[in-house]
């Protein structure tokens, strides 16, 4: 039989990429571990193995094809005794277009339905509100999440040589997750540091640059690695200003990825949004859109202030429109409202935006009209924006990944009940990542996360639909 | 083993032998202690009120502390005299200091003004931290003084980084981070020493090794306890230092700052010093005897050892040193009523400089 090769995927989130080259020809033989080929993605590069014996009898995928899903086959080995022209022969007909035959019909992904509305839309897709801070006419350009941390970054880095990066992997691997590609090259090892795997040392480090009056930028790989860093955060960064009496500011940044990833399981999918906010002395963003990103990532670094800049591993590869704009800075604690709608608000941030926006599409199919908030800095948070939209619709909902006890959904419900009691025509619900470690199972793992459903149960529910 | 032999030479004397002089197996060296510097009739004299200084301002602190004027935790310095004034000699202007909790004999050192920093104690407006740090917490930038850090440790990752900007800033700054016998098994402080050597930072690491991380001897605590040979893994020197003689200290300081300065890295200084107090106000200190303090007091009290060489070189008669001390007196009579009559902070401070503008 002849055994397809499949287009194999980098890491959990990754669901296409480029097929680079290919390391063997047609009718050439292969031995189970020889290199056939190199794929790419906007992260990583990867060779791809081959797993059996055989000959190379044909290539479905060419060279240079981008785009190519996971898991379509991109080659077809043929067995012992068998000649290559069977097994090519019985291979699906693929044009070196990137579009094999076997290749499902490409899902909805969340930065189709967010910033790239399809030509013919199955559901009705929506463009978000313009920024309000934006000037009128700006030209947009569409770059990813990743990018626009990493353009945050250079910018700031030129324009500011006390700005510097530490952290695991940053330099010369350029970033786990690629968010600091091509930093090394142009600011080089002096500003951008490979620190040892050694996370209260590093952070504590950055601290102690950051009272000297330096302004680091100090990458975790991810916020479950900064547990070990607790302690600084905390105790040096966030308090020494105030234990001083002002004296000793600390501008730093701490940044990377926080929430839930794809099937890591319980130690590496979490969201410590809510545990951050709570500390006084901190402020914490947590961007969604890859404008806020970029526009906020640029005020953190400015801002001389600890800033904790929780991102999300799974929106790094999702694109969206950013202004061409020379120093687009934005604000740290303004909320913006990404659609207007009369019946309910919606209170989001971060990944918790992608089911809140899908969420208002189904709604608007059943007539009611949610009017959602991209609360974008956590601390301090812009209740005012909150108050006067649930004032308008009078009914709200909180919608994020992580747990909820203590949560951000939490503390904004008890706001909305002590400030605007007399507006509420229905308790303030949440809508949160259930309350258990995260399982690894992959049907467990969807169940302990919010989706788009609850969230409109949730709306119907606080609109007695 | 010669190593036990040190350490119990070391609970009589807090002098280092001649025996902890040895070669790393790792490159790095536990070098012979310096011998003390010769200091001159005005270092000698300088020394002697400094550190008296720091004495009867913790005297006044602990009495204070009696009364109720002070609150909270409060670690006092007397006995580690020595420590702070010579290593303070060894250093320049624009050094960096940065300790933990026992931290006013620093300060003081460093230069703060003692009504300050008691009425930091006493939590008044006029203290350095406008009451809102109290003993633990305490920052002077004016002197460089970087606190003042209450989390057992924290101060040494954090003077790593003051190290790192120094680098960074390749300016020829050193800063000195001092930290405890106890401080000494956390591991953020082996996660510094790998930075600071990996980096080659300016970092003088002081481990004043006054035998009790709390009520826990070092025997009962610490595996290795020459603490100079602690960064031996990391190839980092290290020397075990007299911290009862302010030459020898001011002597070990002046070579630890000179490799720093020179660009080849941290050094580590094992103080060995020993507390005459409690951990703390509150500590009765049942894990060790009376005798035990009263005879480091008697044989080896840093203040006792300078009055001693004042008188025998006759750089000093003994009226001139009662004139000192009732200067000291009088300045820590003053700082103690300043530290009274200044007001309570503003209810309004319970809201500022949580964050900066």
């Amino acid at each position: 039989m002849p055994i397809d090769i499949l287009m194999p995927a980098l890491s959990p989130t990754m669901e296409e990429g480029k097929l680079a080259k290919w390391l063997k020809a047609e009718g050439d033989s292969v031995k189970a571990g020889d290199i056939i080929a190199e794929i790419e993605t906007d992260k990583a590069t990867m060779e791809v193995e081959a797993v059996d014996e055989g000959t190379l009898a044909s290539i479905l995928v060419a060279e240079g094809t981008d785009n190519v899903k996971v898991n379509t086959p991109i080659a077809r080995l043929s067995g012992e005794g068998e000649s290559a022209s069977e097994a090519k022969s019985a291979a699906p007909a693929a044009k070196p277009n990137g579009k094999p035959a076997e290749a499902k019909a490409p899902e909805t992904s969340e930065k189709t339905a967010v910033a790239k509305p399809a030509p013919v839309p199955a559901a009705p897709q929506e463009r978000p509100l313009a920024d309000p801070s934006l000037p009128a006419n700006v030209e947009m350009t569409t770059i990813t999440v990743r990018e626009a941390l990493r353009d945050a970054m250079a910018e700031e880095m030129r324009r500011d040589q006390d700005v510097f990066i530490m952290g695991e992997e940053v330099a010369e691997y350029q970033g786990a997750y690629k968010v600091t590609q091509g930093l090394l090259e142009e600011f080089g090892a002096q500003r951008v540091i490979d620190t040892p795997l050694t996370e209260h040392g590093f952070a504590g480090l950055g601290v102690g640059a950051a009272l000297a009056g330096l302004k680091p930028i100090v990458e975790f790989m991810t916020f479950n690695f900064a547990m070990q860093a607790m302690d600084q955060l905390v105790n040096s960064a966030a308090k020494t200003l105030y234990m001083s009496g002002g004296q000793m500011g600390c501008p730093i940044v701490f940044r990377g990825p926080n929430g839930a990833a794809a099937r890591v399981a319980a130690q590496h999918s979490q969201d410590f949004s809510g545990w951050y906010a709570s500390i006084p002395g901190l402020k914490v963003v947590m961007p969604y859109s890859a404008a806020d990103a970029k526009g906020l990532l640029k005020a953190a670094i400015r801002d001389p202030n600890p800033v904790i800049f929780l991102e999300n591993e799974i929106l790094y590869g999702q694109s969206f429109e950013v202004p061409k704009l020379d120093d687009f800075v934005l604000p740290i604690g303004k909320a913006r409202i990404v659609r207007q709608g009369s019946d309910l608000t919606i209170v989001s941030f971060g990944i918790g935006m992608t089911y809140s926006t899908k969420a208002a599409v189904e709604l608007a199919g059943m007539g009611i009209e949610a009017e959602i908030i991209d609360l974008r800095t956590l601390r301090p948070l812009d209740l005012d924006t909150v108050l006067e939209s649930v004032k308008k619709t009078s009914r709200c909902i909180v919608v994020e990944e992580g747990w909820p006890v203590g949560s951000i959904g939490a503390y904004v419900a008890s706001e909305i009940m002590a400030r605007a009691f007399d507006w509420l025509d229905a308790p303030v619900l949440k809508v949160s990542g259930k309350d258990v470690p995260m399982p690894y199972a992959a049907n467990l793992e969807k169940l302990a996360l919010p989706n788009v459903a609850e969230v409109v149960e949730a709306a119907k529910a606080v609109t007695y639909r | 083993m010669a190593k036990a032999q040190v350490q119990r030479k070391a609970a009589t004397s807090p002098k280092p032998s001649a025996a902890s002089a040895k070669r790393g197996t790792n490159g790095g060296t536990v070098s012979k202690a310096s011998a003390p510097a010769a200091f001159s009739a005005e270092q000698e004299l300088s020394a002697f009120e400094q550190m008296l200084l720091i004495r009867r301002f913790e005297e006044r602190a602990g009495q204070m502390y009696g009364m109720g004027l002070i609150g909270g935790f409060c670690h006092l310095y007397i006995g580690q005299e020595a420590v702070v004034v010579g290593m303070q000699m060894a250093i320049e202007d624009g050094d960096q200091v940065i300790t933990g909790y026992r931290d006013h004999g620093h300060m003081l050192a460093c230069g703060m003004d003692p009504g300050g920093v008691m009425a930091e104690l006493t939590g008044r407006r006029t203290g350095y931290s406008l009451g809102k740090g109290g003993s633990m917490h305490m920052f002077s930038r004016e002197k460089n003084f970087f606190g003042g850090h209450g989390i057992v440790a924290g101060q040494v990752s954090l003077g790593t980084g003051l190290a790192f900007a120094n680098r960074y800033r390749k300016n020829d700054r050193v800063c000195l981070t001092y930290f405890g016998d106890g401080a000494a098994n956390q591991g953020q402080v082996y996660e510094s020493f790998n930075m600071a050597k990996l980096w080659k930072l300016p970092a003088v690491y002081i481990i004043e090794n006054n035998r009790y991380a709390m009520g826990t001897s070092v025997t009962r605590s610490s595996a290795q306890t020459d603490f100079s040979r602690r960064g031996l893994s990391f190839n980092i020197p290290g020397e075990q230092v007299d911290g009862m003689d302010v030459r020898a200290v001011k002597a070990a300081g002046d070579k630890a700052v000179a490799w720093c300065r020179a660009g080849k890295g941290p050094y580590i200084l094992e103080m060995l010093t020993y507390r005459y107090r409690g951990h703390s106000m509150s500590d009765p200190a049942k894990y060790r005897t009376r005798e035990e303090v009263q005879k480091i007091r008697d044989e080896s009290d840093p203040i006792e050892l300078v009055r001693g060489r004042l008188l025998k070189n006759r750089w000093a008669s003994e009226e001139q040193l009662k004139a000192t001390e009732k200067k000291i007196r009088d300045i820590v009579v003053d700082c103690a009523e300043f530290a009274q009559a200044g007001p309570e902070p503003d209810p309004s401070e319970l809201w500022t400089d949580i964050y900066r503008a």
